[in-house]
């Protein structure tokens, strides 16, 4: 249990998805100009990687691994090269589902997502996300505990930087510097700030 | 022919993939460290980015909208695949040292969006012109920050020294912070700015418009 809160809190803050490995920085960019909607997309990749994790994770462990498809009779079947093309179908595949159900059912939101949602699937947090787990290789609760993790990692920093850019359009910014180029030195700003948390072993 | 030429090169300046589309960024921060791993990432992109529009813009009237993505991804995921055990047989010092970013073509958003945005709507010959315009506008970003990094960073380019470092009897004193990924992100502000301030045109309207005279003003 301790072994898993550990786990917890290093994905969130020590290897922060977004801040500290820069992973998902498209959508970062692009979908923090408003905290509400941030917050929408941080719960859309909360729960994305709450679900495709896991999935990797089991789809790794039962039928990719070297010697995991030894239940079928196959003990020396190493299929781990089909793994990023596994791996990205089930992360479409959910996206995909995620995309009608908001569609159908929150349609502020689907429509505040707008061409984004579609680009969750290329989000390199989530690809990501499923790569470190089979690097690590993680056991399935290590993985649903990563995930979720990794997820809220993302949603912090993505709803931090729309505070901090809610704010920033207040101020009198070099008309060439205006919108994107100074969203990329706040984000690096930040990312040298979340470096102070790389030191810290638990 | 100016419709082909707009395609091509547009990308590079005026409708740069990083710089005024927002597509592409991690890895552009992930491999900028030095430029002859950018120059192979660069060219691996190029050639996924024109196929995967090629493939698409040819099936673009087959596939049904629901299920567009899946279908994007495996094409994008076969070509990176091929790329990944190409790179492997013929360079393998380099694919080792780009292992994990070969990998992450596959999430670049440069090849999604453009599938997405171009490809499902245009030939495939267009769209394959496409696909190599916008590699090229990547890479182009790619060999710039790449060349500011490894040149303050560490006094090289291509792996050849141009500052002798002080660690080595020169008389260059390195800076470790442009060897560390956030410098990354301040190269490529400062490139936009310097971009933008060239095209006026790509400045961004401010959300925000502050009244007149409320600025300081200039000691006269």
């Amino acid at each position: 249990m301790e072994h898993l809160i550990s786990l917890f809190v290093k994905a969130v803050f020590v290897e922060n998805m977004a801040l500290a490995f820069f992973l998902g920085m498209c959508t970062l960019l692009a979908l923090s100009k408003k905290v509400e909607t941030a917050l929408g997309l941080g719960v859309a990749v909360i729960v994305v990687l709450a679900i495709t994790v896991p999935l990797n994770n089991l789809l790794y462990q039962n039928l990719l691994k070297d010697g995991a498809l030894e239940w079928a009779g196959l003990p020396n079947v190493d299929l781990s090269f089909l793994g990023l093309l596994s791996y990205i179908g089930v992360i479409a595949a959910v996206v995909q589902i995620l995309e009608m159900t908001l569609d159908k059912y929150v349609p502020a939101l689907y429509n505040a997502l707008g061409v984004f949602l579609p680009l969750i699937t290329v989000n390199c947090a989530i690809m990501g996300a499923s790569l470190f787990m089979v690097e690590r290789d993680y056991n399935f609760s290590e993985s649903v505990v990563y995930g979720v993790g990794a997820g809220i990692g993302w949603a912090l920093a993505i709803v931090a930087l729309a505070g901090i850019r809610e704010k920033l359009k207040y101020s009198d910014v070099p008309a060439g510097l205006r919108g994107l180029g100074i969203t990329f030195i706040t984000v690096g700003l930040m990312s040298l700030g979340f470096m102070s948390f790389s030191g810290v072993q638990l | 022919m100016s419709e082909v030429k707009k395609v091509l090169f547009g990308p590079i300046l005026a409708n740069n993939p990083i710089a005024l589309q927002i597509l592409g960024i991690c890895s552009a921060l992930a491999v900028t460290s030095s430029m002859s791993v950018s120059l192979v990432m660069a060219i691996a992109l190029t050639l996924v980015t024109a196929f995967s529009n090629f493939f698409i813009s040819i099936i673009r009237n087959h596939i049904p909208s629901s299920i567009r993505i899946i279908v994007q991804m495996i094409i994008i995921a076969s070509l990176v695949i091929v790329v990944d055990q190409v790179l492997r047989a013929f360079a393998f010092e380099i694919s080792k040292q780009l292992s994990v970013f070969v990998g992450l073509i596959i999430t670049n958003c440069i090849v999604m969006g453009r599938a997405e945005a171009y490809a499902m709507q245009n030939g495939p010959v267009m769209s394959f012109l496409d696909g190599i315009g916008n590699g090229l506008g990547y890479s182009a970003m790619l060999m710039v920050v790449a060349f500011f990094r490894e040149l303050l960073g560490a006094g090289k380019l291509f792996g050849h020294v141009v500052f002798q470092t002080v660690q080595n009897g020169g008389w260059y004193q390195p800076n470790g912070l442009m060897l560390l990924p956030p410098s990354a992100f301040f190269v490529i502000g400062l490139i936009i700015w310097v971009l933008r301030s060239a095209k006026k045109e790509q400045v961004e309207e401010p959300e925000f418009k502050i009244a007149a005279n409320s600025r300081a003003q200039e000691a006269l």
